[in-house]
């Protein structure tokens, strides 16, 4: 994969970040089960140790900062899991990313088709 | 001989899940975006397919990063899916097909596509959504259904020309099936869409559209785009692309374009719907 002219942000997923990223995406792997989702949410601190994320990883958990999970190598597929258990859909995360509300976020979305 | 009717290109967003579970089809937001599905659906049931082979992605319900597969191809008799872990509902299993699938990883082997063979796999909305979208109900129990995974989340993954070069491998293997069976190909997933980053939201509907005009007559300009270039022009998920083009690869011959739409945004992305008939299509109005 060419990264010679990175693309402004956009963080690759490849696989260093894959490798740095491991323990925190198999958190939220667990995820789909709902009792691991019922288990982090009785007690988030000792779910996070359990799967031995960094000190990177679980400051950006506790901060619910999605920007700083996809830096600590979170993929987006495994992060909608943790943003479900919060109760939170991709416009919400859009906005959250990107310093919009949601709606401000979806009116951008919308924008997009009148270009 | 099997054979393929067309292939049938569409989004496979997990909202148009969650919007037909909760029958908004025909509110203002989604209403354009499901009218568009009747004519295709009108199309698919007049071929009377026995079975349809569906390119998808899976988004970390059945593959995660210990054992993530390139490409993989199911061979089971039925497929489950499952919460995914934000929401969407079960539905019920899709049935699936044993000897093609296996007439086609013999066939991959043979032409050095080194597959993934899966008897048992669950199916994730990547696979259901568009097969809730053609049989609205869950009436898809009477179609044998064969999945085929492409890796479109972690980098490395294949690049478009690959998808294309795949596409066409299943397609030979699929006409070389001995059989009466009628075959539909989907591609799901697309078109431009970016979940991840401070670039969340970016939407390119100029390239989705030139991408749709391209995949009829001239999918070769496509395989000449790389991974970085799809990530570029449409967005970090915009590589789903590669799954229209292993659709596009596996027909062959002259083809009919029956219908095209496109709408945006649903949800964050560039809903695309595209039907392609071959010539061995049961000839019906246009759509």
């Amino acid at each position: 994969m060419n990264q010679v002219n990175p693309i402004p942000g956009n963080i690759m997923f490849d696989g260093p970040m894959a490798t740095k990223g491991y323990p925190l995406n198999k958190m939220c792997f667990s995820f789909n089960n709902v009792q691991a989702r019922e288990s982090f949410l009785a007690n988030e601190d000792a779910y996070c140790e359990s799967f031995g994320l960094t000190e990177e990883q679980k400051k950006a958990v506790k901060n619910r900062d999605v920007i700083a999970m996809l830096e600590a190598g979170g993929s987006i597929y495994y992060l909608a899991k943790f943003a479900g258990i919060l109760g939170l859909n991709v416009q919400d995360v859009g906005g959250l990313q990107t310093g919009m509300t949601t709606d401000e976020f979806k009116a951008f979305l919308v924008q997009q088709g009148e270009k | 001989m099997a054979t393929i009717m067309g292939g049938i290109a569409t989004s496979h967003i997990p909202a148009i899940g969650v919007a037909m579970d909760k029958g908004l089809e025909q509110t203002p937001y989604w209403k354009s975006f499901f009218d568009a599905y009747p004519p295709v659906r009108e199309w698919l049931y007049s071929q009377e397919p026995d079975i349809v082979v569906v390119f998808y992605n899976d988004h970390g319900l059945e593959f995660f990063h210990d054992r993530k597969p390139t490409f993989a191809i199911g061979a089971a008799p039925q497929y489950e899916n499952a919460d995914e872990g934000w929401g969407i509902a079960e539905i019920p299993p899709v049935t699936g097909e044993t000897e093609l699938s296996w007439h086609i990883v013999n066939q991959l082997i043979e032409h050095d596509f080194d597959i993934t063979v899966c008897q048992e796999m669950k199916v994730d909305h990547g696979l259901t959504v568009p097969l809730t979208l053609m049989w609205p109900g869950h009436q898809y129990g009477h179609i044998k259904v064969i999945p085929i995974a492409i890796n479109c989340e972690r980098h490395p993954m294949p690049k478009p020309s690959r998808c294309f070069d795949f596409g066409k491998a299943i397609g030979n293997a699929i006409r070389s099936y001995p059989g009466e069976q009628n075959v539909v190909v989907f591609g799901t997933g697309g078109l431009s869409h970016q979940l991840d980053g401070q670039r969340a939201g970016f939407i390119n509907k100029l390239f989705d559209l030139y991408c749709m005009d391209k995949i009829v007559d001239e999918p070769e300009v496509l395989t000449k785009l790389t991974n970085f270039d799809l990530i570029e022009k449409a967005g970090s998920q915009g590589v789903e692309l590669n799954m229209w083009l292993a659709m596009r690869g596996a027909l062959q011959g002259k083809l009919t374009e029956r219908h095209r739409s496109y709408h945006l945004p649903i949800s964050n992305t560039g809903a695309g719907l595209q039907l392609l008939a071959t010539s061995d299509a049961v000839d019906v109005n246009q759509c």
